[in-house]
Formats: structure tokens, sequence, C-alpha cells
């Protein structure tokens, strides 16, 4: 007799939790996985593809799903580390298979032997060439990411990646130091 | 409140934590007065020498400029102008070194000195307490005068405040070892300097106005109280010599024992500092119209036979100023513009002094030698101890060594002032100033990436919804297309067939009315009507007169006939629904069977056409032949490049010959050229991918 009521209990209890829970889980769904969101803002969003993905958000989307946190070079190591904090996995250097990490570099287009195809306007992922049909394009270097899409559309080769040269904010100190000395 | 202007007017002060005593070595170059040197050969003007945006250039090579002539000018508030330091002109814009611990180059304007030394027109402005703020303001701005202490910041910015100010700190402490020029300037020059000071009263309106020397400057100190003796508002704080005491959060501290709070700037405390200097330049500029044209700058170290200060003119290269001092560089030949603990080491001798050059320091080899190996660290703390930030310098260290910047950060890593007083106390000679300069410098660069990955990201996003709306607009639009066609179609083949269904049903009804009725009588009538209609209809080019016979012989039989005939005759038309010549000619028998022809035909030709549209997919197919065939048509031009090459590296001579009868010509054969090197560029890359590819 204990038994059955016991049974009845806990069915009852679980019946309960079920409807519980299964209300809540229609009630508080999350559309997009937050997760996903917090990789795609680590991600240098470059949009470069060199991951194997079309992009940043599903090369997140693939990391959420448990791929390598390795396969980003324009991220380089400090992206990674990052990553590899917010996947608690441990960090490991970047896979050589999808590029090494590189100054940063923008496109430049050599102005005299641009045809005015448009090719490059429709490869960039961010809108950073400006130009028309038959017109001169030229390439916005605040908006360029590096990401080298537009180099191998262009059909005549005018379009090469150059490092960006350092400026005075954004150079780095390097450790030589300037000591002082009480001279006996 | 009382009783702090009390206790500072006793000389009672408060102390900030920790702090080094080095020594001071001021004696080297404090001993005679400020010199004047000839004229340098040539000025290095860098744009930009201060924080904020540089301005526009508005001088060219070559234009002759006045001294005290403006360079630059701009509207952007965080913008000070450069001026022409003495008349001559302008030789060279171009990159020179800059007067920055990297030494990358700048823009600069090059100016070669004339000798004439014959000024631009000067506006003073002796009436500036007669004056509105705001003019006051513009005067000291467009004097090109920017914090003169060590940072540069834009003094018109800093002295319109939004809070009201009690204090107003005159910074003269110069805690730094070597360097004696404010010191010179307030021995030599106070009653400027309390000029200056006057006008910063009026443009700021501080309760009580404290300046503050350090008491191993015993001479500025009475220079500095006699000149202000007249007026009681004025403080001469005589403050204990500490490094680094002369940091502005450190006075504060020192003086009136607030703290300025993180992210935070001293006039939320209500205080306001400037440096004596520069009270000296804003005099300058009021009182006499001139822009900010020099500065002194101490010359000292052991490398120099004759130490001391100098007037530097803006612009100036460093090297002038050492030949002058008589400078035998040692071994190393290094040379470190500011003090030994903050400075940086020049990259050459080259560099210009800009605003912020307060000293130049020449060091022998004995003096400061080469770094000693740097050695772990002992956790020893001396550094904390001598922090006067309150930081953890070791564990700053720690996480700035292993690249942690977040948690350097966390240790509040922003509020190090960079003092070098952690560095000077270690005894494992770690150079610990610069690993805070590296982990901030990447602190700020992460967070510049960050912010342009952002956009990028935004920019990426936007680009995708376009495209996307883009694509929903095409579809859209073609659906509507296809939509209006098919209706069109849809009323012009239902109006015919539904016109032939009633004819045929007409036809029918007819003739199963006639069969009825008239079976009986006029079978052999309606035999011979038929038989005629079925000639007529096969000769199709049946005259009108041979019914008007029929009519007459029999009404109704003819009438059945024709009917029926017509009938076939549409029938027929209907089922060739085919080439329009035929047709014509049944037209003149019966027009309404070809009108329905026609339509029919019409539909047709319209439903061919839209299978021929649809069918595009499937010329994918046929893309693989196009390939080959562009394959062919790639190397076949290849082909005739070579041939054109091999026949153009002949007959040069004579093009070149050509080229100059006829100039003309050649700009047209250029662009040929270019065009005809783009398309054999282009095909050489396609022909590669093909190579690639297959």
């Amino acid at each position: 007799m204990s038994v059955l009521v016991a049974l009845i209990a806990i069915g009852a209890l679980a019946l309960v939790f079920g409807l519980i829970l299964g209300y809540a889980a229609v009630r508080f769904k999350v559309k997009s996985d937050p997760l996903v969101d917090q990789i795609d803002a680590i991600l240098p969003q470059t949009q470069c593809g060199q991951c194997g993905y079309p992009g940043c958000r599903p090369y997140a989307q693939a990391i959420a799903e448990g791929d390598e946190i390795n396969k980003c070079p324009p991220g380089g190591e400090a992206t990674i580390r990052h990553l590899a904090d917010l996947m608690g996995v441990e960090a490991k250097p970047l896979d050589s298979a999808h590029g090494e990490e590189d100054n940063k570099k923008v496109a430049y287009i050599r102005e005299d032997e641009c045809i005015g195809c448009t090719k490059c306007i429709q490869a960039c992922p961010v809108d950073a060439i400006v130009g028309a049909s038959k017109q001169m394009h030229t390439v916005l270097i605040e908006e360029c990411t590096g990401c080298d899409l537009c180099v191998d559309p262009c059909p005549v080769d005018c379009i090469d990646m150059v490092p960006l040269k350092p400026t005075v904010s954004s150079w780095r100190w390097q450790l030589n130091s300037i000591p002082v000395r009480n001279v006996e | 409140m009382q009783s702090l202007i009390e206790k500072i007017r006793q000389g009672s002060f408060s102390d900030f934590p920790g702090g080094i005593r080095p020594q001071q070595f001021k004696e080297l170059s404090n001993q005679s007065p400020v010199s004047r040197l000839p004229l340098p050969e040539k000025l290095f003007i860098p744009v930009k020498q201060h924080i904020g945006v540089e301005g526009q250039i508005k001088v060219a090579i070559g234009d002759k400029v006045s001294k005290g002539e403006a360079l630059t000018q701009s509207m952007n508030p965080f913008a000070v102008p450069v001026h022409a330091s003495t008349s001559g002109e302008i030789t060279a814009i171009t990159e020179h070194v800059s007067a920055h611990p990297s030494g990358l180059p700048e823009m600069t304007i090059e100016l070669t000195p004339d000798g004439e030394e014959h000024w631009a027109e000067l506006t003073p402005m002796l009436d500036y307490r007669q004056q509105p703020k705001t003019k006051v303001l513009e005067a000291i701005c467009q004097a090109g005068i920017s914090g003169l202490g060590g940072a540069g910041f834009p003094t018109h910015i800093k002295v319109t405040p939004k809070k009201d100010i009690e204090f107003l700190i005159i910074n003269g402490v110069e805690c730094e070892p070597y360097i004696s020029a404010d010191d010179r300037l307030m021995r030599e020059h106070s009653w400027q300097i309390r000029q200056g000071i006057d006008i910063l009263c009026h443009l700021l309106n501080p309760k009580y106005v404290l300046i503050a020397i350090e008491d191993n400057k015993p001479q500025a100190i009475n220079a500095m109280k006699v000149a202000c003796q007249e007026n009681p508002d004025y403080i001469i704080c005589s403050i204990p010599t500490k490094y680094p005491a002369g940091g502005e959060k450190q006075l504060i501290q020192v003086l009136t024992d607030r703290e300025v709070p993180y992210n935070g700037l001293p006039v939320d405390v209500g205080i306001v500092m400037q440096n004596v200097a520069t009270c000296y330049a804003i005099a300058d500029a009021i009182f006499t119209g001139k822009p900010l044209l020099q500065r002194v700058v101490t010359l000292t170290g052991k490398a120099l036979q004759k130490p001391g200060n100098v007037w530097g003119l803006l612009g100036t290269p460093v090297s002038h100023l050492l030949d002058h001092a008589g400078y035998t560089p040692g071994k190393r030949k290094k040379l470190i513009m500011g003090g030994p603990m903050m400075g940086f080491e020049l990259a050459s001798p080259e560099i210009p002094v800009v605003k912020i050059t307060n000293c130049i320091l020449a060091p022998d080899d004995k003096e400061m030698p080469e770094a000693a190996d740097e050695q772990p660290c002992i956790r020893c703390s001396a550094c904390a101890d001598a922090c006067p930030a309150e930081l953890l310098p070791q564990q700053l260290f720690w996480h700035a060594q292993a690249k942690e910047l977040d948690k350097a950060k966390d240790y509040n890593l922003f509020d190090c002032i960079e003092c070098g007083a952690c560095a000077y106390v270690c005894p494992s000679k770690i150079p610990l100033v610069h690993y805070y300069r590296i982990a901030k410098a990447e602190i700020r660069t992460e967070e510049d990436e960050k912010q342009k990955a952002d956009k990028a990201r935004e920019r990426f996003e936007f680009r995708k919804q376009r495209l996307e709306q883009e694509k929903a607009e095409r579809e859209a639009r073609h659906q509507r297309a296809s939509e209006a066609r098919k209706a069109a179609m849809d009323k012009d083949g239902g109006d015919s067939r539904a016109r032939v269904a009633a004819t045929l049903a007409r036809a029918k009804a007819k003739q199963n009315s006639d069969q009825s009725s008239t079976e009986a009588t006029d079978k052999v009538a309606a035999a011979v009507a038929r038989a005629k209609a079925k000639r007529q209809a096969t000769q199709k080019s049946a005259p009108e007169p041979h019914q008007t016979d029929n009519t007459e012989q029999d009404d109704k039989a003819a009438k059945v006939a024709a009917a029926v005939a017509r009938a076939k005759a549409k029938k027929q038309a209907t089922q060739k629904s085919a080439p329009e010549p035929n047709q014509t000619d049944s037209t003149e028998q019966n027009d309404k069977a070809a009108k329905v022809a026609a339509a029919v035909a019409r539909a047709k030709a319209k439903k061919q056409a839209t299978q021929q549209r649809a069918p595009e997919s499937t010329q994918t197919d046929s893309n693989e032949q196009d390939d080959k065939a562009a394959r062919i048509a790639a190397a076949v031009a290849r082909a005739k490049e070579k041939k054109n090459k091999r026949s153009i590296d002949k007959p040069e001579p004579e093009q070149t010959h050509q080229d100059i009868d006829t100039p003309m010509i050649t700009a047209d054969n250029d662009k040929k050229q270019k065009v005809a090197a783009a398309i054999a560029r282009a095909k050489a890359k396609k022909a590669l991918k093909d190579n690639n590819s297959s």
C-alpha cells in the first residue's frame, strides 16, 4: 500500500515539475545561442574565411558546436587566449593549416591599372571599396579589415595587400630602459 | 576649510605615499642664467606638438614667413597652431624624425631662417580684464600654448572649467633630477610668471592660488615671494623635496590632501594646475601678443662641457643645442629628452625641440652605465613601498609579463603615472615601467582593434542585410513580371479558346438541328453541300460566288453546308495553327476563323517564348562547352599576344621615332596599350587559373 502511495506521490511530483519545465522551455526560449554571440564578439570580424567558414559568425557557431578554437590567423594568439578563457579549454597554438599570424595589412588598388570591373566591390565583405563600373576603384583604409578576399577576383591583379605602417599612436614600446644610477 | 588654508599658510603639508629621493644633480645646470643661442641653419617644426589633433598646414614650400606667423590652423577645439619660430623661408614640408620614443617620422615644416627676425603683426591685449573671457581664451589658443610641464595638454581647454575652482595650483616643483629650467625661469622672470597667474585668475576665479616649489630651490622661492608680495591670495608653498612631488596627482595630495578620483580630473576636486612656464607663455601671449616660439631647455649631463639653460626656439635640432654646450659624446652617444626618470632616449640628434622639451640629458658612459641584466623578481615589495600611486608594481609586472592584460587592468595599471620610482628601487634591476608601458600600449591596441572589429561586424551585417533585401526585391520583381505575363496570356488564350469553343458549339448545335430537321428531306443536298464544302476547304481558295449560287439553289441546304464548311475550316485552322501565309487565304474565306487561328498562334508563340526563357538553368550544362571554347579562345589570344610581342619587339625603333613626331597619337596609343595590357593580364590570369584547375 505504502509503495503505491509513494509511486503516486512521486509520479504526481514528476508530472507537476514536468509541466513547469515544459512551460518554462516555451516561455523563456532563447532564440539564438548567447554563446555564439560571445564568441563572435571575440573574433576579429575580418570575414576572411581562412577558418574554412564563410565568415566570423559561422565560425563562432562552429566553435559553439565544438570546433577547434585555433583556426583564426587574423586574431592570432590573443584571440585564441580569449576563446580558451571563454570556452574553458586549453589554449593551443594557431593551426598553421589555416594560415600564419601576420602583420595587419590593408588592400591597396593600383589605380592606374584598375579597369573598373567592380568585381572587388562585390567581393568585399565590409563595403570598404568604393567605385563604379568603368570608374577607378579605391579602398577605404579605415574600413578595410585586410581579409584578402578582393585580391583573387581582380582580373588584372592590381590589388596589393600592403602592411600598415606603424604610427606614433600604434607604436609599441620596446624593452630598453633608461636607468639612473648614483655616481660615486 | 579655513583650517586647510591656515595649514597651508603655515607651511605644514600632507604627504603622498611612497616616493624616492634620488640624487638631484641640479647644480650642474642651474648656476648660470638662461642664455640665447645663434639661429640654427634649419628649423624643423613638427605640425603636432601636443596631445590632441594637428591643424591643417596653411603655408606652402617657398613661402616667406615672418616670425610668429601661424603655420597651421584648425577649427578643432583640441588643436592649437604652431608658429614660425623666426622669419625665413619654408624649404620643405615633409616627414622628419619625431620627438617621440619611437622616432617615427611625422609631418614637419622645415624653415630656413633668413636671420632678419622680422616679426609678424602682433596684437597685444593689455586690457584683458575688460575683454570677454572667450576672447582671452581665443588669444591663448591662437598663441599655440599647450602645457609646458610635460604632457602638452592644450591650455585653453584646461582653463575653461565647467565647475567652480577652489585652488589654482602653479607647479614649479620640478622634482626630476638634473632639470632646472623652471628653477631658472622663476629666478629670472618671476614678474612675468605672476602676470600670467593674474590672467589665469581672471579666467578661473579661484579662491586661492598656491605656487608650489620644492624646498631645494630657495632662490626661486624668494623670487616668487617678491613678485607675489602684493597679492595676499597668492601663497608660495615650499614643499619637501621628494620625487615625484611634481606629478599632478601627487602635488594635489601634498597641498590639499585631496585625491583625484579614478578616471577623473583635478577639476573634479575643484583644482586646476598649470606649470610656471605655461604662465610665462600666457603672459607673453596676452601682454605682447607673441605666440609660443621658444622655451627654456636644460642642457645637462656629464658629457657636456658647458651645461646650462638656454632659450630653445621650437624646431631647433637637438644637435644644434648640443654643439653650443660643448658636447663630447661618450662611446654610447646616449641622449635623453626629458629627465632621467621619465624621459626617453632620442632616436637621432636631429630631433627638434618641441613644446614639451624641458631637458636634454647627455650622460657620459660612467654616469648612466648600460642597463644591468634583469634578474628575477624576488618579491621584496620595495617597489610597492616606493609607488606614489599606491599600486602593487610587482603584481602588475607579473601580469604584464605573462600578458594577462585583464588582470593587470584589474590591478589599476592605468593609474600608473610611469614615474619610474619602482624601477629605481628594484634590487633585481627590472625595468618595470617599460613593462607597464608595453602592457598599456597593448591594451590600447586591443581596445582599438575591438572597436574596429565591432565596426567591421556592423558593416558586414549591414551589407548582408542589404544583399538579402536586394535579392528579395529582385525576386518580387520577377514574380510580379511573370504573374503579369501569365495573366496576359490567360486573358488572350482564354478568350480565343472560349471563342473557339463557342463557335464549335454553335456549329455543332446547328449541325445537330439541321441533322434532326432535314435529315430525311435534304440528305442529298446536304451530301452535295458537304462535298462541295470539303472541296472548298481543301482548295482553300474558294471564291464566294460559288456559295451564292448554292444559296440560290437551296437556302437551307446552303446554310447548313456553309456552316459545316465554316466549322471544318475553323477546325482545320485551329489544328494547324501554323504558318500564317497559308491562313491568309482562308482569311478571305473566313475572317473569324483566321482571327481565332491568329490568336492561338500568338498564344503558342508566347508559350514558346516563356519556355525558352525558363530553361536558362539548363544552359549551365552548356557552360562547360563554353568554358572549353573560352579556353581555346584564351589560348588563341595568348598565341596572338606572343606574336604581337614579337612583332612589337622588332619595329620598336620605328615606333619611338613616331612617338617623337606625334605626341598626340602616343597618348592614344598609351591608352590602347594600357587596355591591351589589362586584357592580356586578365587573359593570362584566366589561363593560369584554367591550368591550375585542369
